[in-house]
């Protein structure tokens, strides 16, 4: 019972991190229709920026939590820029063109900052601080879960929550719905469909920041190509929950890390991607859109 | 405008990028052509050096042309071989299969007929058919994949590193000398780790007494290993031996120490790396690995070493130690042969002893050299240190 309680929560955690980086993609999938292939890179500008920020902060002797917090907020901004320059530049020039356009562009976009992180950071794996702190009440579960996993965990859900509300609630949030059910329309009432476009790429964004940085703490290590695994994974977790719905790639990113963990605990971690893959495509067999997705007529 | 402006700024990047490419690699023949150049032989013996000189893995292959470089430099000035200057051809494999093939072709229409290369074991692999062909010597100072000597499909393969299987005997009789019974082997299911672990597993059943607790595979790149962790800890493992590389090996270990799992933790040489120790930190502390045997007390060594030093201003890198054993023993082999006839050649190899570097050695009849092995380091106080 414990073992399986383990595995329950490391299912959690890795469904968690998958979730907060299938957030950026389904949002931007539900409003332009688009696959962000480059949002993994985000993830990772993400984590490489709180790495910089968090050395230096570190060497002006900042105290631990205030460098998380400042690390955090700069990875943010910085991969804001990132995804609010990247729809510029390799998208928006590309909205009028037929589907599979942007998409190329998208996943050369996504070898390019790659490369771009590689030549002008290093190649080479770099060691990420600790900068999430040990909290003393986790100290004698800490076989079970880690401070760590369990902020990656909290941070998860309250992006989740506090993204469903603003999707709800608010002016822009509801500008963002009305693009996403027709573009055109929400034109002629007078929505700046580009603004909000541009704000759908720098929320995805910052979401995908926080996620780096969080990360790339629990696991204690980056280079340039982190991005592209947990992207595909991440992008497995938005299609599985129905790509375009917030709480659905939630829901994905947990049922994936979940059957992962639970894969690699009672059969072998040698077959984790296989269980992992066989139930997207069972998923999709019987439930086309994904589990929380709305049926339609596809193009792509 | 400014996003026609941003692409061609970006094709011009690229196109530099390629430029700076080509441009590095003219000036590596220019630095071979100048060398011969100024010595102006009048007859020549030329050194192929085959292997990572650009791309990811160039790190493992560039020392390799060093060494041939200041092996070549030290024979020519004592008068060459057999009056014949020593000259060093450089072809690049990438660690790829394909371009190895190229390279090796390149080697035949330079008429080379010693080899010193390939790097990477899928490279070597798949160049040694077309030097088979040819009848060209290749003694690789890197590919430790068991097969290219023990299948004996390859009699002009020659190395100076002992093979993976080895090091996964050594690694295992360096278990049950710590008194461990039952062993969890994990690998990253690539050719290298996954061999080095199915080699440990194999040792590890034959042994009395000792046991295979679990026997797994880790999707390299994975965010995180907890799952596996749980189940080593499930699987009441006393010590958990690793094939593969860095990075795995210390998420892998990062991870076992935070959930409080204190067990031993043995690798192989693709985590003896002062990377590994640099990235795990504090959880490095204390692990084991395998790694080439300690040469620092060797004479020829310390000479190398020096002229390293002088010639180009930092220590080597990997493999520069076999790589320069490697290019005497070639050398010494043709001088002892008296020509570069292919079965003269392998003869001497066989059964004249050399000096170099990793000792005095001579070649089995499988291609192994005799007396090169490996060695048990610890991490202590993050540093490696052999252990005795």
């Amino acid at each position: 019972m414990e073992y399986f309680l383990e595995l329950l929560l490391g299912g959690l955690t890795r469904g968690s991190i998958y979730a907060l980086i299938a957030l950026g993609y389904t949002m931007v999938y539900g409003i332009i229709e688009l696959i962000n292939f480059a949002h993994g890179e985000i993830y990772m500008i993400g984590a490489f920026t709180g790495l910089i920020v968090a050395g230096l902060l570190t060497m002006l002797g900042f105290p631990g939590a205030s460098i998380l917090a400042i690390a955090l907020i700069c990875a943010v901004i910085w991969s804001a820029a990132y995804g609010y320059t990247i729809e510029k530049v390799a998208y928006k020039p590309l909205r009028g063109a037929p589907r599979l356009s942007p998409l190329i562009s998208a996943i050369g976009m996504s070898i390019f900052l790659q490369n771009y992180v590689m030549l002008s950071q290093t190649s080479d794996f770099l060691p990420f601080p600790e900068l999430i702190p040990e909290f003393g009440f986790l100290k004698e579960y800490n076989s079970v879960m880690s401070s760590s996993e369990l902020v990656i965990v909290a941070a998860t859900i309250l992006s989740c929550i506090g993204l469903t509300l603003f999707i709800k609630f608010t002016k822009l949030g509801k500008a963002m719905r009305a693009t996403a059910q027709n573009r055109k329309m929400a034109m002629l009432v007078g929505i700046n469909v580009n603004m909000v476009i541009s704000a759908t790429f720098i929320i995805g964004s910052s979401l995908a920041a926080v996620g780096g940085v969080l990360i790339a703490c629990h696991v204690g290590q980056i280079n340039y190509y982190i991005g592209f695994i947990a992207g595909i994974k991440a992008f497995t977790a938005a299609v599985l929950g129905g790509i375009g719905s917030i709480p659905g790639a939630m829901i994905g990113a947990l049922v994936l890390g979940l059957t992962e963990a639970f894969a690699t605990g009672y059969v072998s971690s040698d077959y984790e991607d296989v269980f992992a893959f066989s139930l997207l495509v069972l998923i999709l067999i019987f439930r086309p859109a994904g589990i929380m997705g709305k049926e339609k007529t596809q193009k792509v | 405008m400014r996003v026609k402006l941003s692409l061609i700024a970006l094709c011009l990047v690229m196109v530099a990028m390629l430029a700076a490419c080509s441009g590095e690699a003219e000036k590596m023949d220019e630095k071979a052509d100048v060398e011969t150049g100024e010595i102006a032989p009048p007859a020549k013996l030329v050194l192929g050096v085959a292997g990572a000189h650009s791309g990811d893995l160039a790190s493992y292959g560039l020392p390799s042309v060093n060494a041939a470089k200041l092996v070549a430099a030290k024979i020519n000035a004592a008068g060459g071989i057999n009056g014949a200057m020593v000259e060093v051809v450089a072809q690049d494999d990438q660690c790829k299969p394909e371009q190895a093939t190229n390279a090796a072709t390149k080697m035949i229409s330079d008429e080379v007929k010693i080899v010193l290369g390939h790097i990477c074991s899928g490279a070597t692999k798949a160049a040694m058919p077309i030097y088979l062909d040819a009848k060209i010597v290749v003694m690789s100072p890197s590919a430790t994949n068991p097969p290219l000597t023990q299948s004996g499909d390859f009699p002009n393969f020659f190395r100076t590193i002992a093979p993976d299987d080895a090091q996964a005997a050594l690694e295992v009789s360096f278990v049950k000398g710590l008194g461990l019974k039952k062993i969890a082997v994990i690998h990253d299911k690539g050719d290298y780790g996954k061999g080095f672990a199915s080699f440990c597993k194999t040792y590890i059943e034959a042994e009395e007494g000792m046991e295979v607790a679990l026997f797994e595979g880790v999707t390299p790149g994975a965010v995180d290993y907890s799952a596996v962790v749980q189940k080593i800890k499930g699987s009441g493992a006393d010590a958990v031996i690793f094939g593969g590389y860095h990075p795995e090996a210390s998420k892998i270990v990062s991870s076992m120490r935070k959930k409080g799992i204190e067990i031993p933790f043995l690798s192989d040489d693709g985590v003896k790396d002062e990377t590994f120790i640099k990235v795990a930190g504090k959880y490095a502390d204390g692990v084991y690995a395998t790694g080439p045997m300690d040469f620092s007390h060797n004479p020829i060594f310390q000479e190398a070493l020096a002229a390293h030093k002088a010639e180009f201003g930092s220590d080597p890198g990997p493999f520069f130690t076999e790589a320069y054993s490697a290019a005497l023993a070639l050398l010494k082999a043709v001088e002892n042969a008296g020509s570069t006839d292919y079965d003269k050649v392998i003869d001497a190899l066989h059964n004249k002893y050399v000096d170099t570097a990793v000792g005095k050695i001579k070649f089995d009849a499988k291609g192994d050299a005799e007396g090169v092995g490996f060695s048990i380091y610890q991490v202590i106080d993050g540093k490696y240190v052999e252990v005795k």
